[in-house]
């Protein structure tokens, strides 16, 4: 008996799942900004990766003849007051960003996500303990929360994703918990309960996989705002420290030359607003093609 | 509904609790002596104990915290270890200067967002509503920082209409509200958007057509109305995000506010001014949940009438 119901639910969930795939495919592919955002995060994880063979300039040397240089041939964005090449110096950024966009968002989700479910699908006491917590988070506006954590801790990337992750989860947590609500009372469930199943399996191979495109647009939104956040906490001191060089950074010690060397400031700001903004299109294009009511 | 509004009230003070436990835990744990730290060579080891004993940092943490907690309820939140001064007075000295920069950037983000949101909503699918939903994504897509540079750049440097930085009038806070408010508008812009073209769908909207009422009064009496009310209970919920870019405009603009106050004390490691700008901020913060609630419950009749049905 139980031998042929998992046939069969295996059987219905394979070929399910293909075609939610195929969907969900189709329809991020016909969302035109979408496709840009991806290729454009393609590119700049293609970049991050191979920047030390693409570029022949060592970011972290200094060579003071060379201040402020226009772009020219060798260097084509020029270089900053320490003269070294304003291009490189950027993409090393976009490695910083990238790391710092999806470390602490993939904690968050997890945290969230764990969070979430317990609270949602126990409820009573503990969901009270796990929101009241979230609120509690939630009440502090994040930066000032994350340079908290940056003052107590110190400012350094590995203490970026401690803060961030601790900024993040709260708000995964209260959607997670309100999907999970839904789902608790799906027949399915019932199933799986009357079959004596336990309540740590019912989590995890019922509730789950059904948050999981929940958790994929939460994950893909997240990251620009990570990024965000890590370029604000640089910017003003208390994130990633000189002589690495991150955007928030690169904008805070760019901004002393604003008017006699502008593009300084300037470029590695067009840097972070593209990154946002690609992620950002791909996260609404996933949003429109995992959620089902927006699906026609 | 003064049911509703207490019950609400009961309901925030011990988040409010929580919080000061929790940020007194992250800012009391810190690996090393805060008081050898922040005085590092420029005081003697007698000094340094002195001002230990002062600040009572040799007793147990639960002690120190209740100490903190119900000194705060008096509204004493300790003394500026740098500037040797009552937290609490620096920052009501402040705090007009946020309020004030807060509020213009919030009304900033009604004025474009709002209009934006419903003109989009509208014409949804025309090139205007691309157009307007591109330019929100951009609002919201742009470090604060950065939009503020760039305005510095333009607007101070180049065409020398507006004066840097600084706060001594009006054409000082010009620039600082537009960059914070034009951050918060592309929220607003798409929250608009999304919560009328949600309420389009409803019948009453049908049957207000229906009986031939010209498209224009269809939207303005029967659709904002209700798409109203989210819009309405994000502006208070706006108080956060505000807030936190109040913190980066503050710096950047020489504002003399809250924001400007923690990210000093955080560069002189002054942990009682940090500890209580940072509380401040984040009861502002509830406030604002609160009001949201509220407005929520006051605006919206479903709710009023459970609230009434409940309280029976």
């Amino acid at each position: 008996m139980t031998q042929f119901a998992e046939t069969t639910e295996d059987f219905a969930e394979a070929t399910e799942s293909d075609s939610f795939l195929r969907d969900t495919v189709r329809v991020f592919c016909r969302n035109r900004m979408a496709v840009i955002g991806l290729v454009l995060v393609g590119v700049l994880v293609f970049v991050a990766i191979f920047i030390p063979l693409l570029s022949p300039h060592d970011p972290y040397r200094v060579a003071m003849d060379e201040q402020f240089l226009p772009p020219s041939t060798s260097y084509w964005l020029g270089t900053d007051n320490f003269g070294r090449d304003l291009l490189t110096r950027m993409l090393y950024g976009a490695r910083i960003s990238l790391i710092v966009g999806i470390v602490p968002s993939f904690i968050s989700l997890i945290i969230g996500a764990v969070m979430g479910i317990v609270s949602g699908y126990f409820g009573g006491r503990i969901e009270f303990i796990i929101m009241r917590l979230a609120d509690t988070m939630l009440a502090f506006p994040s930066l000032l929360l994350a340079m908290v954590v940056m003052y107590t801790l110190g400012a350094n990337l590995f203490n970026i994703f401690i803060a961030l992750s601790l900024v993040g989860w709260a708000g995964v947590a209260l959607v997670v918990r309100s999907q999970t609500l839904v789902v608790k009372e799906k027949e399915f469930i019932e199933a799986a309960r009357a079959n004596g199943t336990s309540k740590a399996t019912i989590m995890i191979r019922h509730i789950f996989p059904n948050v999981i495109p929940t958790l994929i647009v939460l994950f893909s939104l997240s990251i620009p705002e990570a990024i965000m956040w890590e370029s604000s906490l640089s910017f003003l001191g208390v994130g990633v420290q000189p002589p690495e060089a991150s955007w928030g950074l690169l904008v805070a010690k760019g901004k002393e030359y604003l008017f006699s060397a502008p593009l300084v400031a300037i470029l590695p700001g067009v840097a972070i607003l593209i990154t946002v903004l690609a992620f950002n299109f791909v996260g609404d294009g996933l949003r429109d093609a995992l959620d089902p009511y927006m699906k026609d | 509904m003064l049911i509703f509004v207490i019950k609400r009230i009961a309901v925030s003070i011990p988040v409010l609790i929580a919080i000061t436990a929790l940020l007194f835990i992250m800012l009391n744990v810190i690996p090393g002596d805060p008081i050898a730290l922040m005085m590092k060579e420029h005081a003697s080891a007698e000094v340094i104990d002195r001002v230990r004993a002062q600040m009572h940092l040799d007793d147990p943490l639960l002690t120190r915290y209740f100490r903190f907690l119900v000194a705060a309820l008096q509204g004493d939140l300790g003394v500026s270890i740098k500037l040797n001064r009552d937290v609490t007075t620096l920052i009501l000295n402040a705090f007009p200067n946020t309020l004030f920069l807060t509020v213009s950037a919030a009304i900033v983000s009604w004025v474009i967002g709002i209009p934006v949101g419903v003109l989009s909503a509208v014409r949804r699918g025309s090139i205007l509503d691309h157009f307007f939903m591109g330019f929100s994504l951009l609002g919201v897509s742009m470090p604060i920082f950065w939009s503020a540079l760039l305005m510095q750049y333009v607007f101070a440097l180049k065409l020398k209409w507006l004066p840097v930085s600084g706060f001594y009038g009006f054409q000082y806070v010009i620039m600082p509200a537009l960059v914070l408010g034009w951050s918060s508008a592309g929220v607003i812009a798409r929250l608009t958007r999304s919560s009328l073209l949600e309420v389009m769908r409803h019948d009453y909207i049908r049957t207000a057509r229906a009986k031939g009422l010209r498209e224009i009064l269809v939207i303005r009496r029967h659709a904002l109305k209700n798409a109203f009310i989210p819009v309405v209970t994000i502006m208070a919920i706006q108080v956060a995000t505000l807030l936190s870019g109040a913190v980066i405009t503050e710096a950047i603009f020489g504002i003399p506010g809250v924001g400007r106050i923690s990210v000093n004390a955080i560069q002189a490691r002054d942990m009682p001014l940090l500890q209580g700008s940072v509380l401040f901020a984040t009861a502002l913060v509830i406030l604002g949940n609160l009001v949201a609630d509220i407005l929520y419950a006051v605006l919206d009749p479903r709710i009023r009438h459970q609230m009434k049905g409940g309280s029976k």
